[in-house]
């Protein structure tokens, strides 16, 4: 136990390392950027992205209301690829399943009493979600489809059927967005939005994020520690090497893609449930929270409990790029400094092979300085 | 000074390893050298020295007694040493003509010139008597023609050392008779050819000198022809080797897995692979089914173990209907499968050496509670087999699969598989690719398996391991059983013309 312990220790330090020099170098290049558009603001901007969640605590509320949903596709991207899946398709699943929680929030909040609602909503959003992320798997296991195309073929159908079925069932025509969830269905706040609060302005901080981080605990766990983990990770490895082993991997994929959903519906419940008002609106565009998952699944290096600070990370930029708004940017190049900084932490991944290189050297006797000149 | 290339008292060290210890390796001009060691004992490290990929802690690289600055490949290719690689580096989907000369390719503002190529690189492949079809798709030719087109690459680069690295891993006799013809041709046009094996006959056919490494030290470089096999081997292993395989005669019992009627159809063509296969094994002995690659074999094994499914025919072990069980189920009524592509389907390579020995075995209540993995349990077994079956590894338990020798990763297959205690062991293969040592040490093991009194089903495409190994001998040929015979009253030609399909024995 010692050992595996020490060797978790060496190889995380290395992830973490890797996850926050990626976001350095994003944050230096922004700078840059800055620089070149408005070099006079340059500094005060750049200060805000990097104050971001720390400017007062109702910023830091919003950070955790920001992160929920984020988290919850991250997750389910990590979770997929660790699975040797690419689930480009948690937008689609996310949509499906906040237009669940949505409808029961909504149609159910008569007869179902106090917390029941809310988890009830949450449950349907999971189901939901699987069931979308899971015709993918089933294409994919089945019909040998690759998994992209059909998960990019199920965004956008369900981004449609959503459109579709608020307008038949939930609809507000008036805001032409779906109705939002009464009060009752939604997530407890927990106190969260009392602390983190500026004044009389509360933040829109609520009991979502524990759920979140309790999910990323469970997929660490599932992955990691139980037999079920080690058959979608050997699937997910090498596909001929399981079915040989008696692994029946047409199953695990569609588990992968169901699982994977269920954490992207789950998302879409979180943040529609989250007592900010959210409603969809019924437009032809596909939910960007879900594409935002793969980013943070990126710079978490597909590790869930990697995820829950990447996902912080970035919905701590996304605060800090609203702040940058006091200074005299345009919205669009705000919009390009978050986008850099998040096209940069997905260099992670490199940057964790040049650390282990530069480990490796450094484990390496002094005898040879000859070589050691020459490689760098 | 005569040697073209020579490198001195090259070390390379990696963590925790010494790769590379003092080695010497002299190339003459026009002679082919062999390069002979055991999996692991540091050729492909030398080898990648030599070709600027590693930087040697200590040592220097000659080329016509001139010391030469080699960092990188390019520096490799002006020096003019070429490589053809185990696993060819081919695109698929060109022409043969195409892969010749990509990378070097002859432009006319930025447009291609193909027919001055074509010109050069026929002209090569008739000097050299290297027949291609310079049209023809790299995925629509054998392996042997492949190779050959590496072969080609490097005679268009105008490369005059040329490295095999173990060329004929992936050849059949035929080619391997084919390729030591076309090394000679080379050497006799003024290349030089180093060639890096670990197969004794080919070095004693082809090789003049031959250096031999072990466990990363330089042991000796010998004349080929003073040096007998069984001195080679030795030098290699580092004690003596029995080249022949010692076992006493079969006791054979109950019959273990009866096959009657068995067909298999194609997936693409929809013709029988396998054809009405009617065999049985009994227990405490080694059948072997010979042939030429690509007769049915594969499948055979596939639909025994429930990976293919059979269409018609029945499949019994031990009494118990399988045919088209689960692959779980076969499994846990008592066939274990030791399968013929390691890396694909034998071993999860990005899993750690512990995982993969649980492989067949994580489900079971020694290691699973409740759903939960018992880590402790795991690798406690894991170290016990390690022990028990020799398995090398340099983190032990904890080495990925990916970065063991071949020889260890199947080792770890059939620890894994042996420990199972199966009724049938099936073993498709089980020393390809492997050196002389592990080779002895896997043969030892299935006759071990098969004395205790286990059924042992073995497939092999090399006819010395089927002489040796096996109690009772089936021929396929096109899909059929067209021959039963005992290996102590059958010559190596019989077994020839019966695999070729030119004579059809009597079977039940």
């Amino acid at each position: 136990m010692e050992r595996i312990k020490k060797a978790f220790l060496k190889d995380s330090s290395v992830n973490v390392l890797s996850s926050f020099l990626a976001v350095a170098v994003g944050l230096i290049v922004g700078f840059v950027i800055l620089l070149i558009s408005n070099p006079s603001q340059a500094a005060g901007g750049f200060g805000a992205i990097l104050r971001g969640g720390f400017a007062d605590m109702r910023s830091m509320g919003q950070v955790l209301y920001i992160a929920t949903p984020i988290i919850m596709t991250g997750l389910s991207v990590g979770f997929a690829a660790r699975t040797g899946l690419f689930n480009i398709g948690a937008s689609g699943q996310f949509i499906m399943g906040a237009y669940a929680a949505i409808l029961v929030g909504v149609k159910c909040s008569a007869f179902l009493p106090g917390i029941t609602l809310c988890i009830a909503a949450m449950i349907a959003a999971m189901i939901a979600g699987a069931v979308w992320g899971s015709i993918s798997g089933m294409l994919k296991a089945y019909c040998n489809v690759n998994e992209v195309i059909a998960c990019i073929m199920m965004n956008y159908i369900g981004m449609y059927l959503v459109n579709f079925l608020i307008v038949h069932t939930v609809f507000d025509s008036l805001r032409n967005q779906s109705m939002s969830v009464p009060g009752n269905a939604n997530l407890p706040k927990l106190g969260l939005d009392l602390i983190f609060r500026d004044g009389n302005s509360a933040s829109s901080a609520n009991g979502g994020i524990f759920v979140a981080v309790i999910m990323a605990v469970v997929i660490y766990i599932i992955l990691e520690k139980t037999t079920f983990g080690f058959e979608l990770k050997a699937c997910g490895f090498n596909r001929d090497a399981a079915k040989y082993a008696g692994i029946n991997e047409h199953r695990s994929i569609v588990y992968s893609m169901a699982i994977a959903g269920a954490l992207a519906g789950l998302g879409g419940a979180l943040l529609y449930l989250a007592g900010a008002g959210n409603r969809i609106d019924v437009v032809d565009v596909l939910a960007p929270e879900g594409f935002n998952g793969i980013p943070v699944a990126l710079l978490g290096l597909n590790n869930p409990i990697g995820i829950i600070f990447s996902g912080f990370l970035i919905a701590y930029l996304t605060i800090g790029g609203f702040n940058m708004q006091l200074y005299d940017f345009a919205p669009q190049v705000i919009e390009i400094i978050i986008a850099i900084i998040i096209y940069f932490s997905a260099f992670a991944l490199l940057l964790k092979n040049y650390i282990e290189l530069w480990r490796m050297r450094g484990h390496r006797k002094p005898a040879a300085p000859e070589a050691e000149e020459a490689a760098t | 000074m005569e040697y073209i290339i020579e490198m001195c008292g090259v070390t390379k060290e990696f963590p925790g390893i010494i790769a590379n210890d003092d080695i010497t390796l002299q190339l003459r001009k026009g002679e082919i050298h062999a390069l002979l060691g055991e999996n692991g004992a540091g050729k492909s490290t030398l080898m990648s020295v030599l070709f600027g990929l590693y930087r040697p802690e200590k040592g220097v690289i000659k080329k016509n007694g001139e010391i030469v600055e080699v960092s990188g490949p390019n520096d490799a290719t002006r020096l003019g040493i070429g490589m053809v690689h185990q696993h060819f580096k081919l695109v698929h989907n060109f022409t043969v003509l195409e892969n010749i000369i990509l990378g070097v390719e002859t432009t006319k503002r930025g447009v291609l010139k193909m027919d001055d190529a074509r010109k050069q690189v026929m002209e090569l492949s008739a000097r050299y008597g290297l027949e291609v079809d310079p049209d023809a798709l790299i995925s629509d030719i054998t392996v042997g023609q492949q190779q050959r087109v590496e072969i080609l690459k490097m005679l268009y680069r105008e490369n005059e050392i040329l490295i095999f690295d173990e060329p004929t891993a992936v050849l059949t006799p035929q080619e391997i008779e084919e390729l030591m013809k076309i090394m000679k041709g080379l050497v006799a046009e003024g290349k030089s050819i180093l060639f890096i094996t670990h197969k004794l006959n080919e070095i004693k056919e082809a090789a003049d000198r031959c250096t031999v490494l072990r466990k990363g030290r330089y042991i000796g470089t010998v004349e080929v022809s003073d040096t007998s096999k069984e001195e080679l081997s030795e030098m290699m292993v580092g004690r003596k080797v029995s080249l022949s395989v010692e076992k006493e005669d079969a006791k054979t019992g109950d019959v273990i897995l009866k096959v009657s009627g068995l067909c298999v159809k194609s997936k693409v063509s929809g013709k029988n692979v396998v054809s009405d296969v009617t065999f049985d094994v009994r227990a405490g002995e080694i059948v072997c089914i010979a042939g030429i690659d690509g007769n049915g074999q594969s499948e055979l094994v596939y639909a025994l173990s429930g990976m293919m499914h059979a269409d018609s025919g029945s499949v019994e072990l031990n009494g118990k209907d399988i045919t088209n069980e689960k692959i779980r189920n076969i499994g846990l009524s008592g066939m274990a499968h030791i399968p013929e592509d390691r890396h694909k389907y034998g071993l999860v390579l990005d899993y750690n050496l512990a995982y993969n020995l649980v492989l067949q075995k994580y489900y079971t209540p020694q290691f699973e509670k409740s759903g939960f993995l018992k880590y402790d349990e795991i690798y406690r077994y894991a170290d016990e087999l390690i022990e028990k079956f020799d398995i090398r590894s340099g983190q032990g338990a904890r080495t990925p699969a990916r970065s063991m020798s071949g020889g260890n990763q199947q080792k770890a297959i059939i620890a894994r598989e042996i420990d199972r205690e199966p009724y049938l062991l099936i073993s498709v293969q089980p020393t390809r690719g492997l050196d002389v040592g592990a080779i002895e040490y896997i043969h030892a093991r299935l006759i071990e398996e098969r004395t205790k009194g286990r059924a042992v089903l073995m497939v092999s495409l090399e006819l010395e391991e089927v002489m040796n190994v096996s109690d009772r001998i089936l021929v396929i040929y096109e899909g059929r059983l067209v021959a039963d015979v005992d290996p102590k009253e059958v010559t190596y030609q019989e077994l020839g013309l019966y695999m070729s399909g030119a004579r059809k024995g009597a079977t039940s």
